[in-house]
């Protein structure tokens, strides 16, 4: 009887160990509206923030949203921090070689670039061209002839623009649509250059295989039943690329 | 916070910049404030106990001991700041994860270096995966004490070492004519007089550690500097107050709070300054005597 209760006990431990394992730590920028960003209560919000919750719910996960700088925020998935990022990260190959991806959240996003209106085409041959560190971007502007200037967060590469530091920048078009949209006229695009890669998916530790199957799973559901194109439509608009 | 902040879009100019400035990511950047503040003094201590460790150890009779400080204080002075302040929280963390893994998972099979990645068990993690935010921030602002601690000690075991170096060496033989043991006459003699010429070099440290504090961004810790970049970004459409490129404001005021801050430490020096130099054989002791009462 004594052995039975204590094996008894033995197993509820191990159930509510199997349980406390389920909390997945999801790390994102936080920077980088709508994908992801800090609201004015100190609330993370947005695209990624929103699909991250529901991704976990039909997973049966626990998740918790751990802010991380961008530029570190591949070292920090690897060295354990967090066991996920969602950051607007597009899987592209020199990626791949670190860590490893899921499928796709959101489908390749073309990369666009905005200048100060009247701007005039030759600078993204010619000009200075700001770009965010360590994204799929700066190593567009590198491997062309323009010169390359890297500011380590999204916003910076704007403010870039709007004060001559820089000629145009190059960014993911539906980051910059909102800027363009509301300057009224004063920033413009000069042109949109399809991007690299699978498109916007989570990145993971590449021992992680378990949870990268996890999250297919409840990408195929949400891309399937119609869920994930909605709130696709909800952050970005109508004319977004939306799941078949 | 107040009850006519619903609908920011529609509210006259001092009613917007009453309810912007008491959003809840405006108290965050106020209570980074606190963080700065606690950081520094928590900091200062700690690195004044390692450098005292430290300047002990270098003018050690115990080779062993003077190997140790010699090799700590020239490391950490040698390699930039910036290096230390990234590797040793990470290094401190793996490592503390490691022996956790160690202990804790003794059946576990896997290697923990997988590639790139570095695997322990859940059990092992620190904190725990399953910890509430604040442990992690906790378990954060704490790796970035000792990082600052042992980056800063370093700098001021040299310093008083030299202050101890500096103290005169009759005053010395002095206490030994009395008959002092060399401890005795190290804590009764030497360790008092040496703050007058430590003071000005330590100094010079708490200023330079005052402004090494939004270096706790790299850590992953939320200081002034980093809020005041995050909040004086421009804000588009997506959030519920829109403004343009502030960040001129914003770090006009973190200007403004850091040279409060040196201003402030400067004049307690200045005091501290004036009361060591009292009977000491210094041009500011001299100055001291000399002046009217």
């Amino acid at each position: 009887m004594k052995k039975l209760l204590l094996s008894a006990a033995t197993l509820a431990f191990a159930a509510t160990g199997a349980l406390a394992q389920d909390v997945v730590r999801l790390g994102t920028e936080g920077a980088y509206p709508p994908y992801n960003y800090i609201d004015e209560s100190n609330e993370l919000v947005g695209f990624e923030i929103d699909l991250g919750n529901a991704l976990c719910e039909r997973a049966g996960l626990t998740c918790e949203w751990v802010q991380n700088d961008w530029d570190s925020i591949i070292p920090n998935l690897v060295g354990g921090n967090y066991d996920a990022i969602m950051a607007g990260m597009n899987a592209t190959p020199e990626r791949a070689e670190v860590i490893m991806f899921s499928d796709p959240y959101k489908l390749p996003d073309p990369s666009a670039y905005m200048a100060l209106a009247g701007t005039d085409t030759s600078v993204m041959e010619e000009g200075v061209i700001a770009a965010q560190s360590n994204t799929m971007q700066s190593g567009m502007v590198a491997d062309t002839s323009a010169t390359l200037i890297e500011f380590p967060t999204a916003d910076e590469t704007i403010a870039a623009v709007r004060n001559g530091t820089a000629d145009a920048v190059l960014a993911d078009r539906d980051f910059l649509m909102t800027y363009v949209d509301e300057s009224g006229g004063e920033l413009e695009f000069l042109a949109t250059v399809p991007s690299p890669g699978a498109g916007v998916s989570i990145g993971l530790r590449q021992s992680d295989t378990e949870l990268q199957a996890t999250f297919n799973a409840a990408l195929d559901e949400m891309k399937a039943d119609g869920s994930l194109n909605e709130m696709l439509v909800q952050w970005f608009g109508d004319e977004v690329p939306q799941f078949e | 916070m107040f009850s006519f902040c619903a609908d920011p879009s529609v509210l006259p100019d001092w009613q917007w910049m009453a309810c912007y400035l008491t959003t809840g990511s405006h108290f965050a950047l106020y209570r980074s404030v606190l963080v700065v503040l606690l950081l520094l003094a928590l900091a200062a201590p700690l690195a004044l106990g390692m450098g005292f460790l430290g300047a002990l150890a270098v003018r050690s009779g115990n080779p062993l001991l003077k190997g140790i400080g010699t090799i700590y204080v020239s490391m950490v002075r040698g390699v930039p700041d910036i290096i230390f302040f990234l590797f040793v929280p990470f290094a401190i963390d793996q490592g503390v994860e490691y022996l956790r893994h160690k202990i804790l998972c003794p059946d576990w099979d896997q290697p923990i270096r997988q590639g790139n990645d570095f695997i322990v068990c859940q059990a092992a993690k620190m904190p725990l995966a399953t910890d509430p935010a604040w442990v992690h921030n906790v378990w954060g602002f704490a790796l970035a004490l000792i990082a600052f601690a042992l980056v800063f000690g370093a700098f001021a075991a040299n310093t008083l070492n030299g202050a101890m170096n500096a103290v005169p060496r009759t005053q010395i033989e002095t206490a030994e004519a009395y008959g002092m043991t060399p401890g005795q006459s190290f804590r009764r003699v030497l360790l008092p007089q040496m703050w007058v010429y430590a003071l000005p070099g330590l100094s010079n440290l708490w200023m330079i550690l005052t402004k090494a504090t939004p270096l706790l961004f790299l850590l992953g810790i939320q200081d002034v500097v980093f809020w005041a970049r995050e909040l004086g970004g421009q804000k588009t459409g997506h959030y519920a107050y829109t403004h343009p490129d502030w960040r001129v404001w914003y770090f006009l005021g973190v200007l403004a709070f850091y040279l409060t801050l040196t201003w402030v430490s400067q004049k307690i020096f200045d005091r501290i300054m004036a009361r060591l130099n009292h009977g000491q054989a210094t041009s500011g002791g001299e100055a001291l005597r000399k002046a009217p009462a």
